[in-house]
């Protein structure tokens, strides 16, 4: 079988997507390209970026020896001038005749400049080629401003590209609001405001009736309203028609709106004319956008293939950054279903506009428009394209987050499948459901195929609630059990450790679990030995159950070095012992950064360093500061009313008597604590565990507050409390998370899976309606009295500081450590700074 | 470099406390030496792999939690938390990652590590 001819008219994104596809069987077809500008195609999408400094060349998408592998021939600056369908001939615009077998028309579309009188006049422009570019840029040297004729996503396109050239931008819009066919009212309002605010001029029901010589400027742009704007440039890009003049000379059937009338297959009303792009109208639709273009590509490509496909339509749902502003458009964004309903949410202070159109019934959803916050689009278009069953509330799709406490119980049920659970290695909750789907039933097995979790680990909660979620969703019997060597949740275990009197890892395995343990199991049991012993986490009998930072109480980094943070309680610290921290620090040479909690991080610390630096540490008076620990870390302050003019109550004085109550308290999770001298709350205590807020009368208890990856707001837990009162309560909601969590548990996420919410919390806690809170508050009270420094502890004892050496058969310090300087400081040297050969190692510091 | 091939003392078994690990320089390597003892049986089994943890690049595997995974006794990376088998030094989740494998022994109280991997790449 001989090659068939096949001539391509137009070579721009569609047309190069289309001799891709057909790439594969290149030996079957004899391609000639006819590409009318003077270049191959191009990301037209991303011309803006030619203006920020893409040139051409990374702007075409044509692979390095494209047409060299395949053969096919492309005709640079040589367009279509007529079709002979009858002889099957196509004459080039240089005079060639092009015999062929098959033709594909890709011609695109053209702006659409409307007819106003003075539209020829210099330095207008439109806005589609890298040659319109430059003409743009040309005079952009020679202007001040320029004026966009267009609201549109094209003609806010242009607008950067002006902003970005310099020049005082305007866009003059024929509708009432901008993004008409994309956005509703509100939308277009909140974008107008943000575009605003980077200095664009927004003129809105503006129809231009003639374009004249202006008097400050180069035009002036007259209005029908009487009005007039001056500018020297001017860029039409009021939208786009469809290239289809070649095919309707040729007798072509067209769309009722213009455009190449086509079928299924993109075949044109003459079975060898494909026509693909925007120049094609599909049952009368031009879609104006790539992906369908695609789409097109692709289907034309099977039917010359043999392997025919259907194309059906398009999703018009866009989503894009205009401006740097955030829009997106999905499905019936403007409620024009018969009987659909409208939920809308706005937050003009941070520029959000989310809106959902769902059906009459409220089932299903039909729409969404999103302004300034896009980051759901994936997940609502997967809900309109799949008709997905919206929530009995689907306001909550759009709510933010810290509302979730309405909707009680659901925690990560109500994550979007958009969004981002690890962060690390961007898994969204929708790719974990799909791993999830494919098999990954087990935590391991699903962190190992979406490798969620597997960097920071700070996700790890998170997905396993996913995990649990949707098992349970798919009728899978879900265990909150520890891990596979304890069939018991975390809370049974607690009791089973409390009630049995239990005192050792050992003893628990051996009485309540099976096999070896392991890294889930062993710190957790410890943990739960230590909320209900208390004793020294390093003794023999439980130091092989300690993660690496409990077993040696220092936070270990990336290059096997600790850090040491000792407590400052309240953030409070003296003269004399700030410089004793700079002092120990010069003499280890240790890297010094502030912490978050108040206190000064000092990194770089070698395992055989770590008594020393200790030893010098609580000679002048500190102690250890649990940063290690899964346990009560700081209790933040602000300076309060001793100083502060706003201050009513003494919040520092406040801060560190809680924290040397609650200082070290091993738990499910790390514990944050803020304490507030006023409603200003520079403290933050609301993203604490445990935070607390002055007021005119006493101390208000907020909890379950969370910073980090998941922000949550605390809850009011009890307003008004005199210092006792808040104390006592203080200690049975911390005994009461102790006892209940499961592991790695924080507070917040406790809350949220805990059936009745904060109300049942404040039924414990104030209430007493378990009959427990004496109970909690001596149990708390008997970790308090039994408190202990580890460090001054462990210096104590001579076996214990034994372990504190790299090698067990020598004294020699990891030869694998190195630093290098940076800022005046040590950091850790990369892998190829240590490769680095002996010359430019001299810059190491060891 | 055939010659050289021996057992090297690492330290009295009574100073790895159970179910820990410890570090040994055996010439220019490093060595992860750990004691496993089932709490149910009292068994007690020694291993040695690479100290240098594949993912991190740290010498840190001899700090690692001891435990199992369906038997399979493992160590988990303390950085990242990745499990590799005690025996043959392979990583549960990603065999990428695998580490070395020390022959070892304990002999009158004694644990011996040989200086050479048993092989370059398991």
């Amino acid at each position: 079988m001989s090659a068939r001819r096949l001539v391509l008219v137009g070579h721009g994104m569609v047309g190069q997507r289309f001799l891709e596809n057909i790439a594969q069987a290149k030996d079957r077809f004899a391609v000639t390209v006819l590409c009318e500008e003077p270049r191959p195609a191009y990301d037209r999408v991303n011309l803006t970026s030619y203006f920020s400094g893409k040139d051409a060349q990374a702007l075409s998408l044509v692979p390095e020896g494209f047409f060299a592998r395949t053969g096919f021939e492309l005709r640079l600056g040589e367009g279509a001038a007529a079709i002979d369908r009858s002889a099957r001939t196509v004459t080039t615009t240089r005079g060639a005749v092009l015999p062929y077998d098959v033709l594909v028309l890709a011609t695109g579309s053209s702006p659409f400049v409307p007819p106003v009188p003075g539209r020829e006049r210099e330095h207008c422009y439109v806005y589609r080629t890298i040659e319109d570019l430059d003409a743009i840029k040309a005079a952009a040297n020679v202007s001040k401003i320029g004026t966009v004729v267009g609201g549109g996503l094209l003609g806010l396109e242009a607008a950067k590209a002006l902003k970005d050239l310099g020049l005082e931008t305007h866009v003059v819009e024929f509708a009432p609001r901008l993004m008409a066919v994309q956005l509703d009212e509100f939308g277009g309002r909140l974008l107008r405001k943000k575009i605003e605010a980077l200095g664009v001029r927004v003129h809105l029901s503006r129809n231009t009736t003639r374009i004249a010589a202006g008097e400050s400027a180069r035009h002036r742009m007259l209005f029908a309203d009487g009005e007039h704007l001056e500018t020297d440039v001017i860029v039409f890009s009021a939208g786009i028609r469809p290239r289809d003049e070649l095919a309707r000379a040729a007798g072509l059937a067209l769309g009722p709106r213009g455009g190449i009338a086509i079928d299924g297959a993109c075949r044109t009303s003459d079975p060898a004319i494909y026509a693909i792009g925007e120049c094609a109208a599909w049952h009368g639709t031009i879609f104006g956008l790539v992906a369908p273009g695609y789409d097109m590509a692709r289907v034309a490509a099977q039917q010359l293939l043999e392997a025919p496909a259907e194309f059906a339509g398009a999703d018009l749902s866009t989503k894009l950054k205009l401006l740097g502003v955030e829009v997106a458009s999905i499905g019936d964004a403007h409620g024009n279903t018969p009987g659909a309903l409208s939920y809308f949410f706005s937050d003009e202070r941070a520029g959000h506009y989310k809106k959902l159109v769902t059906s009459a019934d409220g089932k299903r959803l039909l729409g969404a428009v999103l302004v300034g916050d896009a980051g759901d689009y994936g997940t609502l278009l997967a809900m309109v394209q799949n008709g997905l069953p919206l929530p009995a509330q689907p306001e909550t799709l759009i709510l933010p987050a810290h509302e979730g406490s309405k909707t009680q119980g659901l925690g990560s049920e109500l994550l979007p499948a958009g969004a981002t659970i690890c962060s690390c290695n961007n898994v969204c909750k929708g790719a974990l459901c799909a791993a999830i789907e494919a098999g990954a039933t087990t935590l391991g097995a699903l962190k190992k195929s979406t490798k969620a979790s597997t960097s920071c680990g700070g996700c790890a909660t998170l997905v396993k609630q996913i995990l649990d979620a949707e098992l349970r969703r798919r009728g899978v019997v879900v265990t909150n059990h520890l891990c596979e060597h304890f069939p018991h949740t975390r809370q049974e275990l607690f009791h089973l450790v409390r009630l049995g009197g239990l005192k050792t890892f050992d003893e628990v395995l051996v009485k309540h679990g099976r096999g070896l343990g392991c890294d889930i199991c062993k710190p957790a049991v410890a943990s739960i030995l230590a909320a209900c012993w208390n004793e020294f986490v390093l003794a023999p009998k439980h130091a092989s159950i300690q993660d690496t930072n409990d077993y040696y109480l220092a936070n270990l980094q990336k290059d096997g070095t600790y850090s040491v943070v000792p407590r400052v309680p309240g953030g409070e610290i003296t003269p004399e012992k700030l410089i004793v921290l700079g002092k120990v620090a010069q003499r280890f040479g240790l890297y010094t950064k502030i912490t978050g909690g108040q206190r000064i991080d000092l990194f770089g610390a070698r395992l055989e360093q770590l008594p020393l630096i200790w030893k010098d540490l609580i000679a002048a008076g500190f102690e250890s500061g649990h940063a290690y620990g899964k346990a009560v870390r700081t209790v933040k302050s602000c300076v309060g009313s001793t100083w502060c003019r706003y201050g009513v109550q003494d919040s520092v004085g406040l801060a560190i008597k809680l924290e040397q109550r609650y200082r070290g308290i091993r738990s499910p999770h790390k514990l944050k604590l803020g304490v507030s001298g006023c409603t200003r709350e520079c403290a933050e205590a609301q993203g604490k565990d445990v935070g607390v807020i002055a007021t005119e009368k006493g101390w208000n208890l907020y909890v379950c507050g969370n910073g980090g990856m998941r922000p949550r707001h605390a809850d009011l837990l009890a307003a008004d409390l005199d210092e006792a009162t808040l104390v006592r309560y203080i200690d049975r909601f911390l005994m009461f998370y102790i006892r209940t969590a499961d592991r790695l548990q924080r507070t917040s996420v406790w809350l949220e899976n805990l059936e009745g919410g904060i109300d049942y919390v404040r039924q414990v806690v104030c209430e007493d309606r378990l009959g427990i809170a004496a109970e909690l508050e001596a149990e708390m009270q008997k970790l308090v009295d039994s408190y202990e420094c580890e460090w001054k502890k462990a210096l104590s004892n001579p076996e214990t500081l034994k372990r504190f050496r790299h090698f067990v058969n020598t004294p020699a310090a990891d030869p694998s450590i190195r630093f290098v300087t940076e800022r005046g400081q040590i950091r850790p040297a990369q892998r190829q700074e240590k490769d680095a050969p002996a010359a430019a190692a001299a810059e190491l510091v060891s | 470099m055939t010659a050289g091939v021996r057992w090297s003392y690492v330290c009295r078994l009574a100073d790895i406390v159970p179910n820990t690990g410890v570090a040994a320089k055996i010439g220019t390597e490093q060595v992860a030496v750990f004691r496993v003892v089932d709490a149910q049986s009292g068994a007690e089994q020694v291993y040695a792999i690479g100290n240098r943890d594949p993912k991190s690049g740290a010498m840190v595997m001899a700090r690692g939690l001891i435990g199992d995974v369906q038997g399979e006794p493992v160590v988990a990376a303390p950085v990242y938390k990745q499990h590799h088998a005690l025996r043959d030094g392979r990583c549960l989740e990603d065999p990428a990652l695998a580490v070395p494998v020390y022959p070892v022994r304990v002999f009158e109280g004694m644990v011996l590590v040989r200086n050479l991997p048993q092989s370059e790449n398991p």
